[in-house]
Formats: C-alpha cells, structure tokens, sequence
C-alpha cells in the first residue's frame, strides 16, 4: 500500500470515527451502515472486474446466500452468529467454484453470463424455498461478539466499517502482491500469463471465490444488522447496483469500489424529494456519468492531481 | 390429459413467442456491437403501454394506434443509440452494457411517472368466441400473437438475405473494418439495429398486452429471458434466438403447469446455464464462430 | 532435451504441421526458417503447449509434455517470447519481469491479503531477482515505465527479459529480430549468444533475419508448407537444393 493510499485509509479511518457522532439519528446512520454493506459487495465485484478482468452480474446471488445461510443457521440451529456468518461465507465460495469452473473455460464474459443465471436461480429459490417465501422472514439475532451485542445502528456502523477497513487493507496487500500482479497480467495478454507459467483459469477462480466470500460477508452483516429478510433485496437488480458502483466509481481501483458504494447507496436517498420522479432522475443521473466519466471518478481524480502535479 | 398439456402448450408457445422477439432483437444489437442491451424487455414494455396510451386513452382507430406507438418505439431506439450508444465508441464492452441498464432505468422512470405502476390491458385484436384446438380452448388473440411473431420474424429473414441493406448489415457483424473500407456506414447500421430491435420488441408488446396485461416493472424480466433464448440458439444466431425463445416459453409453462408455479422463472436460467457447461456455442452455434466473439 | 517426433497440426482442415520432428541438444541455439505461412509459430504454440498436437509426442529431458498446458510446460522450464510482442501493456518494465517470477513463488491469496512476513521476505527476493535480470538485460532505466510505453526493440528485449525471470531451461524467441533496426540487431545477436553461454538456457529462434540466424544459430530447420524440409548447419543449409528451391521466389535470402 503505497503513501497516497494510506493517507486516504487515515482520512476514511478518522470520517468512519466521527460520522456516528455528528450523525446520531439512526435513519442516516442505518444509510450508513448500508454504505459499508455495498462497499463489501462492491470491493469484491472490484477486484474481479478490475483487475482481472472478469465480470459477474450475480453478485446479488452471494449477498443472498451469505444472508440466508447465516441466518437461517443462527435461528434453527442455534450456532453463534461469527460462525454462521463464516460458514455462510464457505457455502458462497463452493457456488462460486461450481459456477467458476464451467464458465471460466470459456473465453470472453461467459462469466457474466454464468453468474446472471445464477444470481436469478439464487433468487427464484430464496422466494420458493426460503423461510417465510416471498414476505421473508424476521428475528433474526445480532452479532454477539464477546458477550456485547450488535443491536444498535451505531454500533453495526462501527462493526460494518471497520470489517470495510481490514478488507481494503487486505486487498490492496492482494493487488500490490504477486497475485494482484499476476491478475493485472491475466487481464492485459492470457497467452503470455500462461507462458509465464500462471495458472490462468485456477487464479480466474480464486479471484471470483474471493468476490463471492466479500459478498458472502456484506449479506450476513446485512441479515444480523436489519433483523430480517426478503428475497427482494437480492434480485437481479441488486447485483447490477453492485457494478453500477464499481463503475461509477471507477474498476481499477478499490477506492473507487467504495466511493461509487457510498455514492450510489445515497443517492436514491437524496432523491426522495423527486417522489414519484426519482427512479427517472436516478436513471438520468447514472447516464450522465457513464458517458462522461467512462473511466470512473476515482482514476479521472488520479488524472487530475497528476496532471496538476506537472503543471506545479 | 392431452387437451390440459394442450394448454399449457399452447400458454407457453404465447409467452414464447415474445422471448423470441427479445431474443431476435438481442441478437440484431449484438452482431451490429457486440454488445447486450439490457433495455430491450423496456421496448416491449412500451410497445404495450404506448399502444394503451394511444387506443385507449386518446382513441385513435386501431392501426393508426399500431403505427403511432411501432414510430415512437422505433424513435426510442433511434435516441438511445443517438444519445448514449455512439457517444461512448471505443469504451470497454462492459461500460457500454452498463449504460444500457443505466437507460433501461431511466426509460422505466419516464414510464413509471407517465403510467404508474398498474398494469393495463386493451381489448384483443378481433372479438369471437375461442378456438379449440385439440380440446384445448385458445383465445383468438393467441393466434394473432404467434401470426404476427412468426410474420416479423419472416421480415427480418428477408430482410437480412434478400435486401442490400440488410447484407450490408450483415456484414458489419462479420467484419466492421472490410464493411467500412467498402463503403457501409457502420455508423448507420448500428443506429438501425437498435431502431429494428426496438421495432421488434414494441410489436411483441402490442400482441401480448390484451392476454398478459403489461406494466411498468415487466421489462427486466423479459430481457432475462430474452437473453437466455438468445444464448440458448448461440449469441448471434438470429433464428436460433427465435427457437430458443419458443423452448423456453413452452418449458415454462410446463413447469409452472405440472411442477410448481413459483420455479417458472428458473427454467430459462437453467436451461441457459446448461446450455453454458455442455454447449457453450448454444444449440445452433458452431465451435468457431465461439472463438472469434468477443463477448 | 526436447525431442520432436512426428508431430501433426490441422485447423479445420488446413494442415499446419505434417509429420515434424527434430531434436534440439542442450546448450545449443537453433533456428527454425520457412516462408511465412509455414507453420513455424505453430509449432511454437505446440510445443509451449498452447494447441496440443494432433499426432505425434514431444518430450523435454525424456519427459512426455505433448498432452501438457501451456503453464505446466512453462513450469517445466521451457519459456517463449512472442511474434506480436505479447508484453503487460498496464504492468510496468521492471512488474513485467516480476510477474516473470511468479511460477518460481509460492505466496498464495490469503498469505498475500494478509502480507504475512513470509509474503515480505518472498516480495523481496522477486524484487531483488526482477532487478538482477533488468541490468542484464539492460533496462534498468526504464523500470518504472509502463511496458507498452518503451519503444519496440525494448519492447522485445524486455520480453526475453521476462521468459529469463522464469528460469527457463529452453527458450524459444519468435522472430526476436522483426521490427528492430542494424544496430539493434546485431546487439540483440550478441545479447542471444550471451544469455545461451552464461545462463545456461537453449535457444530456438524463428527468424526471417538470415543474416542473424546464420550468424548465430548451430544448427537449422527449415519447414515449408507444414512439412520438415531440411535440418542441418547452417552451411549445409545454404547449400542445399530442396531449400534454395524453396525460397526461389522470395528475394535474395543468403
């Protein structure tokens, strides 16, 4: 992690502290929580989209089952909410392997059109065989986590974004490592990765496996905190949500994932006052940037600085 | 028995027809680009209401209602690719299929604020007692829709390999850079795929609307399993998408008939993903053609 | 060490490869010419594992590899340069070179995400040996440009560079030469005889530079339409009829 990055890591650290004393309702600080949840999803979708060059629209599908899963074995089967949430995350990762292994031998982004069958499948079965089907089901336990109990916005706040922080530092030791280089490798010549003797499809897994497992945690932590479920929360939608924010943001750097997260999570918010307007509004709005910043906020900002540096 | 199958066969070629139009329209925008337009159950979500809009409530005579809402879908069409589609040229595939998304909101905003979110529905196209064929009772707008899917899906044939223009736009498909250098504007031919595929959709929006009723939120959907016949016939084969499309809607329907109503909607998935582990170039697709797709 | 016994190569039915086979001695730099189109980066994809062969077995020091991926191959220590300089456009010179190193680490996801000590002492050594092979190569300069930045006679150097990082014991370079001018020409022959004699590698070179590829190469194979049409010295070579015939056409090759 280089210094500019850590320096944004301070700054995020200090807002992350702070915002929950100047925000005290819990309306925003439930948005902010949401935030965090999306940033989770959206760091994932990051590292598979960016730096690997694969997309998954069925992100939707690990945030369902990373909710689903954990709750479901916290409520029937009494385990502790940490490991539900961890055993959900396996569950995630083994789909991820059963979808990975057909669609990454295929060239191009038969991913993409793998994990979009998956992402509906994973919906259609949360609907039909889910508790409580299509209305969902509720009283689904908090974190406990040595005897204090994650009951409040802001203390899922906290709970959600620090998780946020030890993700964003353990992905950027990935991209900044022989992995995180030799997915970069993989995106720019395949041909030349596996002459190098990279193991192109195997590292194309582990990659989506990790997506899978952030998305597989942003859907527990989402299930514990709002204390109930519904199946609409992990519709195909969602998981187009999840990319907008990556591309919004901007797909070569994790940074972007979170600000295009926070961003895209405030929005709707910001546009109630359009009432029966604002899906249109958001819709325009989510246009504009697509067309006139195709690269993302985050890298057109890096442009910026660099071209003032020169000028300076 | 038989006249129950009879039923469910004749509910699932219906809906199957409109995911072949879907799927048809995917397969004219992603030979022209490359890429998938996600917007595309939104043209047939307009095709309906707009044809509401214009019989029902402003009461023009039928035809004229038909031609009115095919321009302004056609129109739509033009825009977007106008607006949206050729501004970002050179961008990366997936940025390009995000603004199709990003468009396909903003359409079903502009359709959620005219329309609400009811569903609404006209009257069929001719008045009379069902058909029965086999024993099994068929309304007469049934036959209109699978009449006027198999008739534009007979134009489009034509179209692409009896008429210059539609070889021309063949051949951007094929090769963009031989098409220009010998005088195709590709530029054009993009702009027209999306305005056919557009076409393509409202017409399908038209024909079902009086049997399924149509409202703002059933666009998605659609293009799900448009995409999934697409994918199912092989990425670009035009008719494969059609046949395709009609499978899945006579799956569906079976499945919601004999199985269970609720797993209707993971058929087209299914299928699709088997489609992707044991014949990833679709049923029709050839290995080669596999490997020169850039989706 | 690498034993090529009948192999066969058809793309929907054009044949790329009819009945090749030659062996290469270690510690020798050999050169593969023929007419474009006569299958010669073919039998590179074969024998580097990118299409496996129809027909046919190739083996590296007595082990069958024909059946292999590209990456176990690579593994093996046998590492290729590209005819369409196939470089990490968005990687920089000195991460090409590290990426170079990557089948010779072990550092996995987690240990990686987590930056054990493990993971800082292995970053090290990659760097370390990255840099080692920059100087060799001389673009220690350039380290930290981005790859596709560098003009394409560095271009070039930097993807031999980057098989070196992988320790290979076989290297085979696809047209090194193409695209480079006199001078960088004559220093990349010398650069070729040098790796070969202080790394200890073998070189097989694919080369329309006669000039070059008899001036280094110890032994040659000539294939014409996908099929072996002679293999000796480079003198022999000059000498032989069934070549010249060959290349009757083209101009003035010797």
């Amino acid at each position: 992690m280089g210094k500019s990055n850590f320096f944004v890591l301070i700054c995020l650290s200090i807002l992350i502290l702070v915002f929950p004393l100047i925000v005290t309702d819990s309306y925003n600080l439930t948005i902010g929580v949401f935030a965090g949840i999306n940033a989770l999803l959206a760091i994932g979708l990051c590292i598979l989209m960016g730096f690997a060059g694969q997309a998954s629209l069925g992100q939707a599908g690990f945030y369902g089952i990373g909710a689903y899963v954990s709750a479901i074995l916290s409520i029937n089967y009494g385990l502790p909410v940490a490991v539900s949430m961890v055993i959900a995350a396996i569950v995630s990762g083994i789909s991820a392997i059963a979808i990975a292994v057909p669609a990454l031998r295929l060239r191009g982004h038969y991913l993409a059109v793998a994990t979009l069958g998956f992402g509906e499948i994973v919906y259609v079965i949360l609907n039909e065989l889910g508790p409580g089907g299509p209305s969902g089901f509720g009283d689904i336990p908090h974190l406990n986590l040595f005897g204090f109990v994650f009951d409040s916005s802001q203390s899922n706040f906290y709970l959600v974004w620090v998780f946020v922080i030890l993700v964003v530092i353990f992905s950027f030791n990935l991209i900044n490592s022989r992995i995180g280089r030799a997915l970069k490798a993989i995106h720019d010549s395949e041909v030349a990765s596996n002459a190098m003797g990279l193991d192109v499809a195997v590292l194309k897994i582990k990659v989506f496996i990790l997506s899978a497992v952030y998305a597989s945690f942003a859907g527990s932590f989402y299930g514990h905190f709002v204390s109930f479920l519904s199946p609409s929360t992990f519709s195909l939608f969602q998981s187009i949500l999840v990319l907008m924010m990556v591309i919004l943001g901007g797909a070569t750097n994790i940074w972007g994932a979170v600000l295009g997260a926070i961003i895209i999570t405030i929005l709707p918010e910001a546009l109630r006052k359009f009432e029966e307007l604002d899906v249109l509004v958001y819709g325009i709005i989510l246009t504009l940037s697509i067309l006139f910043i195709r690269k993302g906020i985050v890298p057109l900002i890096i442009d910026k600085l660099k071209v003032e540096k020169k000028h300076a | 028995m038989l006249t129950v199958l009879m039923q469910f066969l004749f509910s699932g070629i219906t809906i199957g027809a409109v995911y072949a139009l879907v799927g048809l329209g995917f397969n004219i925008i992603y030979n022209a680009t490359s890429i998938i337009n996600l917007a595309q159950g939104e043209f047939v979500v307009m095709g309906g209401l707009l044809m509401w809009f214009f019989s029902e409530s402003v009461k023009l005579p039928f035809f004229i209602s038909v031609i009115l809402t095919i321009l302004s879908v056609g129109l739509v069409g033009l825009l977007m690719e106008r607006l949206t589609i050729k501004p970002l040229k050179g961008a990366e595939l997936l940025v390009m299929i995000m603004i199709t998304v990003a468009v396909s909101i903003v359409l079903r905003g502009v359709i959620m604020f005219k329309f609400g979110k009811d569903p609404y529905g006209y009257a069929p196209f001719t008045a009379g007692e069902p058909v029965i064929i086999l024993g099994a009772v068929i309304q007469q707008q049934v036959l209109w829709v699978l009449g006027i899917t198999l008739f534009l899906i007979f134009l489009v044939y034509l179209f692409f390999n009896k008429t210059m223009l539609g070889k021309a736009m063949s051949a951007c498909a094929v090769n963009p850079l031989a098409a220009r250098l010998v005088g195709i504007n590709v530029s054009k031919m993009i702009m027209l795929s999306f305005i056919l595929s557009a076409i393509l959709g409202a017409v399908g929006g038209i024909a079902i609307t009086p049997i399924s009723l149509m409202e703002y939120d059933k666009g998605p959907a659609l293009a799900v399993k448009g995409f999934c016949a697409a994918i199912m016939g092989g990425l670009g084969q035009g008719m494969g998408a059609v046949v395709g499309g009609f499978i899945i809607g006579i799956l569906e329907s079976l499945t919601a008939g004999y199985i269970h109503s609720g797993f209707k909607d993971a058929v087209a998935l299914v299928i699709m993903l088997a489609i992707l582990v044991f014949k990833p170039s679709g049923i029709f697709g050839s290995k080669s053609v596999l490997q020169v797709r850039k989706f | 060490m690498l034993e090529i016994n009948g192999v066969w190569k058809t793309f929907g039915g054009i044949v790329a490869l009819m009945d090749i086979s030659f062996n290469v001695n270690k510690g020798e730099i050999k050169a593969v010419i023929g007419p474009n189109g006569a299958g010669k980066t073919t039998l590179f994809n074969v024998i580097t594992g990118v299409y496996n062969p129809d027909k046919g077995s190739i083996k590296f020091n007595g082990e069958l590899i024909s059946k292999l991926s590209s990456c176990k191959i690579a593994r093996k220590g046998i590492s290729r340069t590209f005819q369409n300089v196939e470089l990490f456009g968005h990687l920089t010179v000195l991460e090409n070179i590290m990426v170079g190193r990557h089948a010779r680490t072990k550092g996995g996801f987690i240990s990686s995400g987590l930056k054990l000590p493990s993971i800082i002492k292995e970053e090290r050594s990659i760097k370390e040996k990255a840099e080692e092979i920059l100087e060799y190569i001389g673009l220690k300069e350039r380290r930290n440009e981005l790859a596709s930045s560098l003009p394409i006679g560095e271009q070039r150097i930097l993807e031999i560079g980057r098989a070196l990082a992988t320790e290979p014991k076989l290297i085979l370079l696809d047209e090194p030469a193409s695209g480079l001018n006199e001078a960088e020409t004559i220093f990349l022959s010398r650069f070729i005889v040098k790796m070969r004699d202080e790394l200890d590698v073998t070189v097989i070179l694919v080369e329309h530079d006669m000039g070059l590829v008899m001036d280094i190469s110890e032994s040659i194979v000539v294939i014409n339409f996908g099929e072996k049409l002679a293999e000796g010295t480079p003198v022999e070579i000059r000498n032989n009829k069934l070549v010249i015939d060959a290349y009757l056409g083209e101009e003035g090759l010797f």
